[in-house]
């Protein structure tokens, strides 16, 4: 940014540097203090050692570790069929709310009812109801997968939300540029794909981000109904060596993916509230 | 015939009528200039020609025809009749030749070669041939605004409305926004604009009308309208505004 620079620093940068080196040492200071004072502590609470052989045992975690990580590729798996679904079908919910014409009123209430329904009930209710529910109806092989109908549940419900993010990028494309396509002669359906979603899109990329990270995690509620993904696992190894440490590892599994996805999801929108300014 | 004529027309937004019977022609090839002051309707008067707003009585004649008919397909109408706004507009997420492509593409269902060599050369003609590739953020102000003049001329408009496209931009830069204006008057393009440049309305254009709240209270050539204004209400606003 600075471009070149003489050697010399200028009051200014000086000051700024002193300050950063200071304020560098505040930090680390106080974060070695508080990392002191836990390992100190912690141990010395009476029940420590049960919890420790119990919810962080090295021996089961080394143990349960490789098939958690199989595990989780069903978390993956259901993960990746599911998502582009939920992009899809939201963008198409967000279209029928804000659809203008009377012909396709219906449309418009179907997707106020459908954002209601989904929005208000917990997805495990919906999980549960859909993911037996529908196999309940007796039907042929495999059809009756707990996989489909889950997955189902976890698209319908996250479709709603989905929706309303998408809806909010449209209201946030600024009406000029309505007026703009307009003005050359392009149709509604025109202004609406060709310049008003695009721009809708890339507004609400971070907080769609946000959602596939939930989505990431709430793919664990499946295994109430049936798929033996992560957390069903981490339960068998838990029930197998009566200890808990295998969720420790799962959870483990989840930050390693999460974290690196919510790193990303704020510096995106860290760099388009910059890209605002 | 006038190229565009308006007979009564009113416009309300609720219980505020912003144009209150608006009688206006603009011959073809003519540069008409609409001045007066902050919300005497003028912008609300252009949206209405384009069709952006629609009126609640009155007609709107392009070429002798009635445009204002409630229920016509607007669509086409807006396609004949080329706007740029105090803001640009431009499309950000689009490079600049992307904005001018669009319109002529969707509307006209030409191809990107069908239409870039004559996009192309506007760009050219307007000093904008090495920026054609950039994005509206990438421009200054006077290059967005006249990437935005070229937009709309890219689809051949019969009759072009500005909108005070010179009062976002940094002085230095509103010149060779009016250099375009002069460069489309020589090629005899029909104009109306609103317009706080009294300088401009005086040496370019044929003929000036001073609106307060949305009526026309004085029209005619701008000598006898700056110089020579009969109406009290012009001479005050002219008495402050050629300060
Ligand atoms: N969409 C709208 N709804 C309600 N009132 C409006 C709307 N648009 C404009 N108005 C009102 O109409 C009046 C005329 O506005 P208009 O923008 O046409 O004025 P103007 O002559 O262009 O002023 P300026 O020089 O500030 O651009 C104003 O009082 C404004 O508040
Ligand atoms: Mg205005």
């Amino acid at each position: 940014m600075r471009g070149t620079r003489a050697a010399g620093l200028t009051r200014r940068e000086k000051y700024d540097a002193a300050q950063r080196r200071r304020s560098l040492l505040i930090a680390a200071t106080s974060t070695a203090l508080v990392l002191a004072a836990l390992i100190v502590f912690i141990p010395m609470a009476p029940g420590w050692e049960k919890v420790q052989s119990s919810f962080f045992n090295g021996a089961v975690l080394a143990k349960s570790f490789p098939k958690l990580l199989d595990a989780f590729l069903v978390n993956v798996m259901i993960f990746a069929w599911s998502a582009p679904l939920i992009a899809l079908l939201g963008l198409a919910i967000a279209l029928a709310r804000d659809a203008k014409s009377p012909a396709l009123f219906p449309l418009r209430l179907f997707g106020a009812a459908f954002t209601d329904i989904f929005r208000g009930v917990p997805v495990i209710l919906t999980v549960y109801l859909i993911g037996f529910g529908i196999p309940g109806l007796g039907l042929p092989r495999p059809w009756n997968s707990p996989y489909i109908w889950g997955s189902l549940a976890l698209i319908l419900t996250y479709s709603a939300y989905v929706a309303e993010i998408f809806r909010s990028g449209i209201d946030s494309v600024h009406h000029s540029q309505r007026a703009a396509a307009l003005s050359l002669g392009l149709s509604e359906r025109q202004v609406m794909r060709d310049v008003v979603l695009p721009q809708a899109v890339r507004n609400v990329v971070p907080s769609q981000m946000n959602m596939l990270i939930a989505l990431q995690k709430d793919v664990s509620l499946l295994s109430f109904i049936g798929p033996v993904e992560i957390f069903r696992q981490a339960g068998v190894f838990k029930s197998l060596l009566a200890n808990f440490t295998p969720y420790v590892g799962a959870a483990l599994i989840f930050l390693a993916v999460t974290i690196p996805a919510t790193r990303y999801a704020d510096y995106l929108m860290a760099k388009q509230s910059q890209a605002r300014r | 015939m006038a190229k565009l004529a308006l007979r009564g027309v009113v416009k309300r937004f609720g219980d505020a009528t912003v144009c209150d019977g608006i009688d206006l022609d603009v011959d073809a090839g003519q540069m008409v200039c609409l001045i007066g002051a902050s919300g005497a309707g003028k912008s609300t008067l252009l949206r209405c020609i384009n069709l952006l707003e629609p009126i609640e009585d009155g007609e709107i004649r392009l070429d002798g025809e009635d445009i204002s008919v409630p229920g016509l397909d607007p669509h086409p109408v807006r396609a004949r009749i080329g706007m740029v706004f105090q803001n640009f507009n431009l499309f950000p997420h689009m490079t600049a030749i992307e904005n001018a492509m669009l319109a002529p593409r969707r509307v006209h269902n030409k191809t990107r070669d069908d239409v870039r060599d004559e996009i192309e050369a506007l760009f050219t003609r307007f000093g904008l041939a090495d920026r054609m590739q950039n994005y509206p953020d990438q421009l200054s102000g006077g290059q967005q605004q006249r990437v935005a003049i070229v937009r709309a001329l890219a689809m051949r408009p019969d009759v072009m409305l500005f909108d005070e496209i010179t009062s976002a931009l940094d002085p230095q830069l509103v010149g060779e926004v009016l250099d375009v204006l002069l460069a489309l008057k020589a090629e005899g393009m029909t104009m109306l604009l609103a317009t706080h440049e009294m300088g401009f309305a005086r040496e370019a254009a044929d003929k000036v009308c001073f609106l307060k709240d949305g009526k026309v209270i004085e029209e005619g050539p701008p000598a006898q309208l700056f110089d020579a204004p009969q109406h009290p209400e012009t001479q005050r606003f002219l008495a402050r505004a050629v300060k």
